[in-house]
């Protein structure tokens, strides 16, 4: 059987403290992103900004994505480009035969993470060591991240605590994050020192300087790419900014939204290998270019992963992230996943109430909600819907553009609600299920209004 | 003043008193209110189920009832929103564009039409306030939360006009109660949890009512209230701002 | 070449019609009265410690005697006493056990608490992330109010490297408990030369 959103939330819900708290604290992150955000009367005029400057990119994109690659060059840097998922991949393996490499290294990456970069790596024989934290909390679970920002924000320390006791040797029963985090400092410094290979993502590629620039709060990217040998990092075509003033307007949004910081510990700028290093950069497409096509939904290219949609969304809080059943999950997984698989993705658009928080945090301007709406109707077009709701709206459509047909059925539906309750007062209702009906009277307003016309 | 009266379908159905309250509030400010009498739906149900195509019907009948007036008033900001948005006609663009331009929502009409500054209502309870998202994020009823932007409640405005009435906000002050159309049946079991959540914070502040500006975020929470014995009540803005207790 | 040329063809295809970029006025950007007091807040928010200094003299003496107690020190600024080229050099391995750096920062950013460190100043690429404890050593006069002036003042491209650094390195991956401490330096001190 097809797992649904709707089937995964319920499960989800089932555990009523669980889901609490991950409301609760999400909800928490979305206030701290509320009073970062507020501190600068210009929050307003830096979303426009940045919005601006992403149309602008897209609007160029081919332009700029050579310019970059040629600056990129010049400054040492090997510049490689992946159509798919599968190429990018055999970009990086390729890479690691050459040199021979044991030691793999990765700081975030959703890019990664959509290529199933571990995986195919993995089926290869090759070992890549996730060095986030929380990325390597859910990687030792053989986990999905279930959030882009915070990968493991579907776990309680209890949890964190088994497993590192498992596989880190920790007392058993600690459930104090610093003593965890300590735990994993040590754990991981010895895989930075031995790595051989550091993969990293790009935050934001500057096409005037052929440079880019990664922003980590643990430093865990720095670690891997200043140690290894060589190191690669992987970006989406998207990624692109016209110019290194342009990243102002970016570093200043990108952490107030994503955990309410004025900036990450680490907006780190590589421009040069390092003396001795090799470095790369895989410039990946995987669908983009099509999307790019897609008018209605090209907007979602602007995104910068700051996750404050994912935040403040209410189905995401109180459904968390495996209810999405895809790699980049939330509203953002809602409106960018049905580009590359419309089927395996059907039913995330209908995942929201469109209540247009999302659109609203946004700090590049994403029209969010609207695009979940947009998607809704493709969908419905291209015939992922069952027949059953086209039947439904068929007659919904037919009752309600017909007035008298609608006034029929309308009279008809309250009389039957009162008179025989039990029609629709039973399990095969979902309103019902945890709902009472509302109860129906016996006019309705135009009944009312022809009785006392004035 | 020709002021068109727009009971959405489920209003007309299932809450003709909140229609009632609209129309003898409207016409105590002084307009004259009609009823076009075959009106049914603004065509949101299958629009936001991703049928859209299927709305045409709905959208032409709309156009054939409201093409007249001066103003189009509905007690639904999600209804209105849906027409300002999306009512379209390829044989009547012009009749189509001047609907989405006069329609409003019950409170913005009020107090950007009408400019009420005094409202002859009393309503000696407490009442918690729950932002409709389609209102508030859709139509800017009030400010909200998410941007950087002054505080403003257009609502809000208007029941501190009303004798005796004490408001109450909930912390969360504008989050979704889970209705979202096709949503609370598609999603049934997260939407009743976000409505759980929504009325917890209101039984803090224990409130007598809670009330909206949409019928169908407080049809979706009467129903889970009902279920579970609850005391408080749900009631329309425009009923309140109609009340002489 | 063949993934290059096709990407680059679908986005050329795809691409929409042009659309400028904004003008940025930055006459709208928040400004505070006192910059240094700002940064200093800023830097205590996000968990660093701010000292102003007179005379640099008082870093000169801190370090010395570091130095005499025998701890594994490093230092990059030239006005602070000698540099040690070949302890810089030294593999990862041994850096691990690096108790603290000192490094020069070239301009701090008010609204965030961030310090600019390009390569030239760091000497080694990996010192101000290896090391336990991180001292950067910021002049009065460079700091700035936001991150849009100091673009202005510095040229990534000059650096092969460059970072902003913001406090300590921390995480709240476990159940959104800030800890400091993840990866990086586990505390950032920031001596302000008036």
């Amino acid at each position: 059987m097809k797992t649904t959103h709707a089937a995964l939330a319920e499960k989800f819900i089932a555990n009523t403290a669980q889901t609490d708290w991950h409301d609760r604290t999400l909800w928490l992150v979305r206030q701290k992103r509320d009073k970062a955000v507020h501190t600068l009367p210009e929050w307003e005029i830096l979303r426009e900004w940045a919005s601006q400057i992403k149309n602008h990119t897209l609007s160029q994109l081919s332009e700029y994505l050579s310019e970059f690659e040629q600056k990129a060059k010049a400054n040492g840097i090997v510049v490689h480009w992946a159509a798919d998922a599968e190429e990018h991949n055999r970009i990086i393996y390729k890479i690691i035969r050459k040199h021979n490499i044991q030691n793999i290294v990765k700081s975030k990456s959703m890019l990664t993470e959509e290529c199933q970069l571990n995986k195919y790596l993995e089926q290869k024989g090759i070992e890549v060591v996730d060095t986030d934290l929380g990325e390597r909390i859910v990687q030792l679970r053989k986990e999905p991240p279930s959030h882009i920002v915070l990968p493991a924000i579907h776990l309680k320390k209890q949890e964190v605590s088994e497993t590192f006791h498992r596989y880190l040797k920790t007392e058993k029963g600690n459930h104090d994050p610093q003593y965890l985090t300590e735990a994993a400092r040590q754990h991981l410094r010895t895989k930075f020192i031995e790595s051989q290979l550091a993969i990293t993502g790009v935050n934001f590629a500057v096409a005037e300087t052929g440079g880019f620039v990664i922003c980590t709060n643990e430093g865990n990217a720095d670690m891997g790419a200043h140690i290894a040998a060589v190191h690669i990092a992987c970006m989406g075509i998207e990624k692109i900014i016209p110019k290194a003033r342009h990243l102002a307007v970016f570093l200043r949004l990108l952490a107030r939204s994503a955990t309410g910081q004025p900036i990450t510990t680490y907006s780190s700028h590589f421009q040069q290998p390092g003396p001795g290093q090799e470095l790369h950069i895989v410039i990946v497409d995987n669908g983009r270019s099509k999307h790019l096509g897609r008018k209605d939904f090209r907007n979602s290219l602007k995104c910068i992963r700051c996750a404050a949609c994912f935040n403040t969304c209410p189905v995401y809080r109180k459904s968390g992230g495996y209810s999405y059943h895809s790699s980049i999950t939330g509203p953002l997984g809602a409106i960018l996943n049905p580009n590359t698989d419309m089927k395996a993705s059907a039913d995330l658009p209908f995942a929201s109430t469109l209540c247009g928080s999302c659109s609203h945090v946004c700090p590049v301007k994403i029209d969010i909600h609207e695009q979940l709406w947009k998607w809704r109707q493709v969908i419905v077009a291209e015939g992922y819907v069952s027949r059953k709701k086209k039947t439904g709206m068929k007659i919904i459509s037919f009752v309600l553009s017909r007035p008298s047909f609608y006034r029929f059925s309308g009279k008809a539906g309250r009389w039957i609600m009162r008179t025989f309750p039990f029609l629709l007062k039973n399990k095969l209702n979902p309103w019902f299920h945890s709902r009472e009906m509302p109860e129906a009277p016996k006019q309705s307003f135009r009944d009312w209004y022809l009785k006392h016309k004035p | 003043m020709k002021v068109a009266l727009f009971i959405p379908c489920y209003i007309d159905q299932f809450y003709p008193q909140v229609g009632i309250a609209t129309l003898q509030l409207l016409k105590r400010l002084g307009c004259r209110v009609s009823f076009p009498l075959q009106q049914s739906c603004c065509g949101q149900p299958m629009a936001n189920s991703g049928f859209a195509t299927r709305s045409k019907g709905c959208d032409n009948n709309f156009i054939d009832n409201f093409k007249h007036f001066d103003y189009i008033v509905a007690p639904s900001g999600s209804c209105v929103l849906h027409i300002k948005e999306h009512l379209k006609s390829e044989t009547h663009p012009e009749e189509a564009a001047h609907i989405r331009g006069t329609i409003y929502e019950l409170c913005e009409f009020l107090t950007d039409i009408l400019q009420v500054e005094y409202i002859k209502a009393s309503f000696p309870y407490k009442v918690g306030w729950h932002n409709s998202c389609h209102g508030q994020r859709g139509l800017y009823l009030s400010s909200m939360s998410e941007t950087v932007s002054p505080e403003f409640s257009k609502p809000e405005r208007l029941l501190n006009m009303v004798r005796g009435l004490h408001l109450s906000i909930p912390r969360r002050k504008d989050e979704c109660c889970g209705f979202g159309g096709i949503f609370c049946i598609s999603e049934e079991a997260l939407s009743v949890k976000m409505g759980t959540d929504r009325i917890k914070e209101h039984e803090l502040n224990e409130v007598d009512y809670i009330s909206s500006a949409d019928v169908s975020c407080l049809m979706h929470i009467e129903g889970i209230l009902k279920r579970n014995k609850n005391n408080i009540k749900t009631i329309h803005i425009a009923e309140i701002l109609n009340s002489k207790l | 070449m063949l993934s290059k040329e096709k990407i680059l063809q679908v986005v050329a295809a795809n691409q929409p019609e042009f659309v400028p970029l904004p003008e940025m006025n930055h006459g709208c950007l928040i400004e505070y009265s006192d910059l240094c007091a700002q940064f200093k807040t800023a830097s205590e928010n996000v968990g660093a410690t701010v000292q102003r200094i007179n005379d640099i003299q008082v870093l000169k003496e801190e370090l010395k005697k570091e130095a005499e107690a025998g701890r594994f020190i490093i230092n990059t600024i030239a006005g602070l006493g000698t540099i040690n080229k070949q302890a810089t050099l030294l593999p990862a391995a041994r850096l691990n056990q690096l108790e603290k750096v000192y490094i020069k920062g070239t301009i701090g950013v008010a609204e965030n608490a961030a310090v600019w460190v390009p390569e030239s100043n760091m000497l080694n690429r990996l010192l101000p992330f290896i090391a336990e404890h991180l001292v950067l050593l910021l002049e009065k006069k460079n700091i700035v109010t936001t991150l849009h002036e100091a673009y202005q003042r510095i040229d990534i491209s000059t650096a092969g490297f460059g970072v902003f650094i913001a406090g300590p390195s921390k995480t709240a991956d476990i159940e959104q408990s800030l800890v400091t401490g993840a990866h990086g330096a586990r505390s950032t001190k920031v001596y302000i030369l008036e």
